[in-house]
């Protein structure tokens, strides 16, 4: 393995790394990605205290801001592109969400499932006595 | 000479089918590194998840004691978040001074991101001493057991991003920026990135979710 710091041509690119670019324009792309991460975090906090909007709308707008602000993060800060070069860290990425999504989305779903089954607790402490 | 040249050829088609493709060889370090460094973060990702998903099935269990809307403060998290993306930031700044070898914009760049990460773990420390001697503790309720292990979880992050940080700075300080120090670089950007959207979640999930309902 050789220990150079950039890539050669016709190889993948770390995760993190962008391609070549100026120093201008890779500031910039930090300047953009903070931008847009400071307006969704504002919205965020701006709708969780807010009485302007239809209140049942409140929590699935909050996870679709929290989804978006993950994406700024992935695009603008660890570079994370749909280019061919960076198909590898896009797989992985791919095969941690699945992970992610089948772990949280089932314990949820199995776990209000058993919830409503269950009967109340000060029904079940006398049964135990 | 030509028993080296016959080795070669082979290598380069081992079934000989008799195309031979010019192979690039194995991918650059900095390429290998980072990519493992990715997979863990990945996995460091899948394993927040469980405490997120611990944390959703606990969230009303709260045993008589405290719901999450009277114990958060909007005013902390909100200076929180901001701190933690502004480090984020300047931690981007950090890697760009690295690689084009710029030692004062890099001791800035991980100087503000080292303050910011402290103030970050300040707020957060306050808040769960706080918590504590009100006697909201982690043993008082399932919700308040899933609430310190989840965000106490982040919050050991941080502190070993910290750790890393003022690491990362003493080698550049002792050593320059060697090829290995610049991978080392690479992947505590990546650490500190990944810290800052599992955070995403935190805010969004916990406190802004938490206080609505």
């Amino acid at each position: 393995m050789s220990d150079q710091t950039h890539m050669l041509a016709g190889h993948d690119l770390a995760p993190g790394d962008e391609e070549q670019h100026s120093v201008g324009a890779r500031i910039l792309g930090y300047v953009v990605g903070l931008a847009l991460a400071l307006l969704l975090t504002a919205t965020s906090f701006f709708i969780a205290g807010t009485d302007l909007v239809w209140q049942p709308s409140i929590p699935v707008a909050l996870i679709v801001l929290a989804i978006a602000q993950m994406g700024v993060h992935l695009v603008f800060f660890l570079h994370i592109t749909t280019g061919p070069d960076n198909t590898n860290n896009v797989l992985a990425l791919a095969f941690g969400l699945l992970v992610v999504f089948l772990v949280v989305g089932g314990t949820v779903w199995i776990m209000s499932h058993l919830n409503a089954n269950m009967p109340p607790m000060d029904q079940i402490m006398p049964m135990r006595r | 000479m030509a028993m080296t040249a016959t080795a070669d050829r082979a290598h380069a088609d081992p079934h000989h089918i008799g195309v031979v493709i010019e192979h690039p060889g194995p991918a650059p370090k900095r390429i290998v590194t980072a990519y493992g460094f990715w997979v863990f973060l990945l996995s460091d990702i899948v394993m927040f998840s469980c405490f997120f998903a611990a944390y959703a099935v606990l969230a009303d269990q709260t045993a008589g004691g405290p719901k999450g809307s009277e114990i958060f403060d909007q005013r902390n998290v909100a200076i929180e978040t901001v701190c933690l993306l502004l480090s984020s930031f300047t931690c981007g700044m950090a890697s760009i001074a690295a690689d084009v070898r710029n030692r004062f914009w890099f001791y800035l760049g991980m100087a503000v991101t080292c303050v910011l990460g402290l103030i970050f773990l300040a707020i957060e420390f306050r808040e769960f001493a706080d918590l504590v001697a009100r006697g909201y503790g982690p043993s008082r309720s399932a919700f308040l057991t899933s609430f310190f292990s989840l965000v106490g979880c982040h919050g050991l992050h941080v502190s070993a991003g910290v750790l890393w940080l003022l690491t990362m700075m003493a080698q550049v300080f002792a050593k320059g920026f060697r090829a290995d120090v610049l991978r080392r670089m690479m992947c505590f950007a990546l650490f500190w990135h990944a810290l800052d959207i599992v955070w995403v979640g935190v805010f969004s999930v916990v406190y802004l979710l938490g206080s609505g309902t």
